[in-house]
């Protein structure tokens, strides 16, 4: 994906994830921006089905050409489904972040948290 | 302008090993005639210790074997051939005068197993580049053992480990400013300890609010280094010491940057209970793909008990004989070895006959113009403009090295710092470390050294300015860039993914 894009129907965390909810079960991964500042990226090893993980603790990790990083929780819950297929072509994040290059899916145990999170403008705003 | 079409002699020629270039029955070397009686090969090595099949060695003449070593070495980027101000590495120039003295047969043949006492001129070099290394850190108690930077972060934790499991503490957390190097956390990890983040103040030191809310009981240590990776002096130094005391936690000093304050100032004296030296950057070896690196670790009084085993120790011969260097083994809270034999020797050598060199007014003398140097060259990028696009990240008074941000120059020319990199090496310069450290948006982060003269430093500065004047009028001269290397622009995510790292022999 060339150009910067950052959907409507998306929640924004500060530390450039997005999540995708819908009703109990959130999607998630990361921003155009992110991947945009990472460049290539080379490696990336799923998490198990079945990880409980927490809101602004990373959950995984990214390997680009520059730097590894860690992939932060916009949510908490337990990780329902990984994208296993990143694994052997972690391209599709930088190709397609919000669609090919999802990472995980996350059945929510605090709905709540939601509200914490940014909209797209909001998000937007942050990256000026 | 398009260079593109254009092909170096060098990129033509396709790399090719020595065993491709082998052909069968050539010999660079023949032997005379044997004139002795001939003796069954069974009796000069028993059948059972004889390899099957000969050795596949490559058959070349020794023309061919010449011009193959020549080549590659042509197709090396290395300190001998151009300016290399890659940040945080002090590529300093390495005397030539050292790899004479390290040649010399008593250091170049010694056998790592000689007994101490057939060894006494090495062991009193090691034991004498201790006393210098620890004067040097403020902290007197030295161990040569560790074989790298890295090397000696592991020592270093492992002994506040040690330390602190002495006197019945069992700690987990090690903290580490979000500006260390990448070993930093590593090296915790490895060491068992969780990794705690301390953030950055608008200064580029340590954030002392963050750094008190993190420091508590279950802190082990805290991994600094002075002048920090942004090339700034940590200002706080004895208030960042008292906070980490306080809770009963050790400071531990990464010399990665310890070119700047030699002579100047020393760890020991700022509060730091541990220091690892990188002897390799700062006392001179060709490194970095050109040889072996040494990090030998200095320790305060209190963790002295846990230095590695052996330790190099001189005493009075009884005859009255004059001083004897021996390794001592009786040292019961000792955290154990940590290599095979003593350390990466060679490397000793060159950094002794570099203290010895220079003596205590050329060592500040080397520091102060390392500062000087990297202080001129920030101020000539400002004058020839090259600030409009990279602006540096913290605009002060730097230490031995500086970030510039490559934010504007990618908004504005449409170029990366990648791209700059790349391009800097048509021009015949090495380019200096990019994207780190990681908080700097687009990093480039200068080290030009103290050994650079005036002349270097001025057509470094003219060069990034050309290559940002070149992208304002055709950017995709720099992102197509280098086009006079051996290799052009590397797949580096193919690299990484699909790494070919077996070559058919």
């Amino acid at each position: 994906m060339a150009d910067a894009s950052y959907p409507d129907d998306l929640l924004y965390h500060h530390e450039h994830d997005w999540a995708r909810i819908d009703g109990d079960v959130a999607t998630c991964g990361i921003t155009w921006f992110a991947q945009e500042a990472l460049g290539e990226i080379v490696f990336y090893e799923p998490p198990q089905v079945g990880t409980t993980i927490v809101q602004d603790q990373p959950y995984a990790e990214v390997e680009s050409v520059k730097a590894v990083s860690d992939v932060i929780a916009p949510l908490s819950g337990e990780i329902i489904e990984s994208n296993t297929a990143l694994a052997d072509s972690p391209e599709a994040i930088n190709d397609d972040p919000y669609g090919a290059g999802w990472l995980i899916k996350v059945r929510l145990s605090d709905q709540s948290e939601r509200d914490s999170l940014l909209d797209a403008a909001a998000y937007s705003a942050t990256l000026e | 302008m398009s260079l593109q079409g254009l092909e170096t002699a060098q990129q033509r020629d396709r790399a090719r090993t020595i065993f491709e270039k082998s052909k069968p029955g050539r010999r660079a070397f023949v032997g005379p005639a044997l004139d002795l009686e001939p003796r069954p090969l069974d009796d000069l090595i028993p059948a059972h210790l004889r390899r099957a099949q000969p050795a596949r060695l490559p058959e070349i003449a020794e023309p061919e074997i010449v011009r193959h070593y020549n080549r590659l070495s042509k197709r090396n980027f290395d300190l001998d051939t151009g300016f290399y101000p890659l940040g945080s590495c002090t590529m300093k120039h390495n005397p030539k005068l050292h790899e004479r003295v390290a040649g010399l047969p008593g250091n170049a043949r010694l056998h790592p197993l000689q007994a101490p006492a057939q060894a006494q001129g090495a062991l009193e070099l090691m034991f004498n580049l201790q006393e210098a290394l620890g004067e040097i850190a403020g902290l007197a108690h030295v161990s040569l053992q560790p074989s790298a930077g890295s090397h000696g972060e592991l020592a270093g934790v492992l002994l506040t480990r040690a330390y602190h499991e002495d006197r019945g503490e069992h700690r987990t957390k090690i903290l580490t400013p979000d500006t260390a190097h990448g070993t930093n956390p590593a090296t915790v990890t490895m060491a068992g300890y969780e990794v705690v983040k301390v953030a950055t103040n608008s200064d580029g030191g340590v954030d002392i609010d963050d750094l008190r809310s993190k420091a508590d009981e279950q802190v082990a240590c805290l991994m600094l280094t002075n002048p920090s990776t942004l090339g700034l002096f940590e200002v706080n130094i004895a208030e960042i010491a008292e906070i980490v005391h306080g809770v009963g936690g050790t400071l531990y000093y990464d010399g990665a940057n310890l070119n700047a304050i030699v002579g100047i100032s020393r760890p020991g004296d700022m509060g730091f209970d541990i220091v690892h030296y990188n002897l390799h950057k700062t006392f001179t070896q060709p490194h970095g793909g050109g040889g072996p690196g040494s990090g030998p670790i200095a320790v305060c009084d209190a963790l002295e008990p846990y230095l590695p085993r052996p330790q190099i120790v001189a005493r009075e011969s009884a005859g009255g004989g004059g001083t004897i260097f021996d390794l001592d083994y009786d040292r019961p809270k000792s955290i154990g070895r940590l290599r095979g034999f003593q350390g990466n020797y060679g490397v000793f050598v060159r950094a002794y006959a570099y203290i010895c060199s220079l003596g205590a007014a050329g060592l500040l003398e080397m520091s102060q113009t390392a500062v000087l140097n990297a202080n001129y060259l920030l101020a000539l990028l400002k004058r020839e403009g090259v600030a409009e696009y990279l602006p540096v990240a913290h605009d002060q008074l730097c230490m031995h090295e500086f970030v510039l941000c490559g934010t504007p120059m990618k908004r504005d020319l449409g170029i990366r710092t990648l791209d700059l990199a790349k391009r800097l090496l048509d021009h015949g310069v090495h380019p200096p470390t990019v994207y780190f450290p990681l908080l700097v948006d687009e990093a480039v982060l200068i080290e030009p050294t103290e050994t650079e003269t005036k002349e270097t430093l001025d057509d470094f500065a003219a060069i990034v300015a050309d290559v940002l004047r070149e992208a304002g009028e055709d950017p995709s001269v720099a992102l197509n860039a280098p086009y006079t290397t051996p290799v052009r622009r590397l797949d580096e995510a193919g690299a990484a993914k699909r790494p070919v790292i077996r070559q058919a022999m």
